[in-house]
């Protein structure tokens, strides 16, 4: 099967992040169908919402990966050029060396195809942060030679390994991000396994993140962890740590489906049906700060795609300082309902 | 009013029938949502029983739910098929099994 094209290579009109802003804030929405999201959230008094903590710092390396995902919010992909270079990289450590967050995320694209990722790693893990997370595809460990020696390197810095795995069969994977995809899965969490991750006593974590393949939304993270455990177990001898439900924003590739298999209005139902004020309490955006791989502040990874920069005077990393951004207005819009749906949904699995 | 008996957008809808009488949608949806609860029966169990009695009664609403409620339970087609195949089996057999009553009332008439 050809790999698909990203948004951007095909030129969509979907690209414009301002196109999806003004979608989705057009149809149910300007009919009053279905309350705006700053309605809602102001129900309960959380309008404009605010940022708590500084918690976790999210850096997106480059939109750049190997698989071309059906879902992606990033719309990355092989054409996609953007990469975060050693300039930024440098400036980003600086931060992470002064900042008051316990938690360093690392996503892309695929963020190892950043050819200063490992320098960049070496770096970051040196400057005490708690938890050091990559967000890996898995695929790429085993995309060229290159990488097949990545499970080692993560082992050495004690990275803290997220991967995306969106079910524990072949076709529902498959289908949502290429053929293969599934099988290559498989053999990287066995390397990774076989280095130590998610075995008792080396206290290195490799947790999976399972987002639906279709137009519903995940169920109970709990029961899911469950069945993904016992059929990993069962068919591959795989261990893990713990699974992320993440519930699909309406965004990017994503909107894209959603509105070519007409499932638009029904999944903005389904999420604003299932609005949770708990869940608003502890979004990632009150907790996270999204660095962009040109060195942009957002409020959260989906705001970065969308193009939506911080509200303060402090925008880009040169610039960089805790206590203003802190003071920020979170911006937001009708995707945010896919992060107060139900158990609510992070970067992290469920909030609430 | 609406050119067909069923339009899918009335299921998001369903919740309105409280509107005309609070307190038996009330005590149906109380009831409906208890019956679903984790039980003796796991709520995946119920997801795909649900799934078969909706084709057995042929509700189209119920079918679209719990399609859906299967896809988010992690259920797959293959299941989600076999449960459709034992309601199937049960509105085959309890139509044969009249069968029987023919053969009596037959056997009964005949000389």
């Amino acid at each position: 099967m050809a790999l698909l094209k990203s948004l951007a290579a095909r030129k969509d009109d979907l690209s414009n992040p301002a196109n999806q802003l003004k979608f989705l804030s057009n149809g149910i929405f300007k009919k009053g169908e279905l309350p705006l999201f700053k309605d809602k959230i102001a129900e309960t008094n959380h309008f404009p919402l605010k940022p708590k903590k500084l918690e976790i710092l999210q850096l997106n390396l480059g939109y750049m990966c190997n698989q071309v995902c059906s879902h992606c919010h990033v719309d990355a992909g092989p054409d996609r050029k953007e990469i975060m270079t050693k300039e930024t990289m440098e400036q980003c450590l600086e931060v992470i060396r002064n900042t008051g967050a316990h938690t360093l995320d690392l996503t892309g694209g695929a963020p190892e195809m950043n050819p200063n990722f490992r320098w960049f790693v070496e770096e970051a893990s040196k400057a005490g942060i708690k938890d050091f997370i990559v967000r890996s595809n898995l695929t790429i460990i085993l995309a060229n030679k290159k990488y097949h020696d990545l499970p080692e390197f993560f082992k050495k810095h004690k990275v803290h390994v997220a991967s995306s795995l969106p079910f524990y069969k072949r076709d529902k994977t498959d289908k949502q991000r290429g053929e293969g995809v599934f099988d290559k899965s498989i053999k990287a969490l066995q390397m990774l396994n076989a280095v130590g991750y998610a075995q008792e006593g080396t206290g290195l974590k490799l947790d999976l993140v399972y987002n639906p393949s279709g137009a519903f939304l995940p169920t109970n993270q709990e029961a899911l962890q469950n069945d993904f455990k016992v059929a990993l177990k069962e068919d591959f001898n795989i261990d893990f740590n713990s699974l992320f439900a993440i519930t699909n924003l309406p965004i990017s590739r994503f909107l894209e489906y959603l509105i070519a298999s007409e499932n638009y209005e029904d999944y903005m139902y389904a999420l604003v049906e299932a609005y949770n004020p708990t869940a608003v309490e502890n979004v990632m955006c009150t907790n996270t700060i999204s660095i962009s791989w040109d060195g942009w502040l957002y409020d959260c990874d989906f705001n970065q795609m969308l193009g939506l920069k911080v509200d303060s005077k402090v925008q880009h990393i040169s610039d960089y300082n805790e206590d203003l951004l802190n003071d920020r207005n979170i911006i937001i819009s009708q995707h945010c309902y896919g992060c107060t749906a139900g158990a609510g949904s992070s970067c992290q699995g469920t909030v609430a | 009013m609406s050119k067909t008996y069923y339009d899918p957008a009335d299921l998001r809808k369903f919740g309105n029938i409280s509107e005309w009488n609070e307190e038996l949608g009330s005590k149906f949806f109380d009831y409906y949502g208890k019956v679903f609860e984790e039980g003796a029966l796991s709520a995946r169990e119920k997801s795909l029983i649900a799934l078969a009695v909706s084709h057995v009664v042929q509700c189209p609403y119920c079918i679209d739910a719990y399609t859906k409620d299967g896809l988010q339970r992690g259920i797959d087609k293959k299941e989600m098929m076999e449960a459709v195949h034992v309601g199937a089996a049960i509105k085959s057999g309890a139509t044969l099994v009249h069968g029987v009553q023919m053969m009596n009332k037959y056997d009964k008439l005949s000389m």
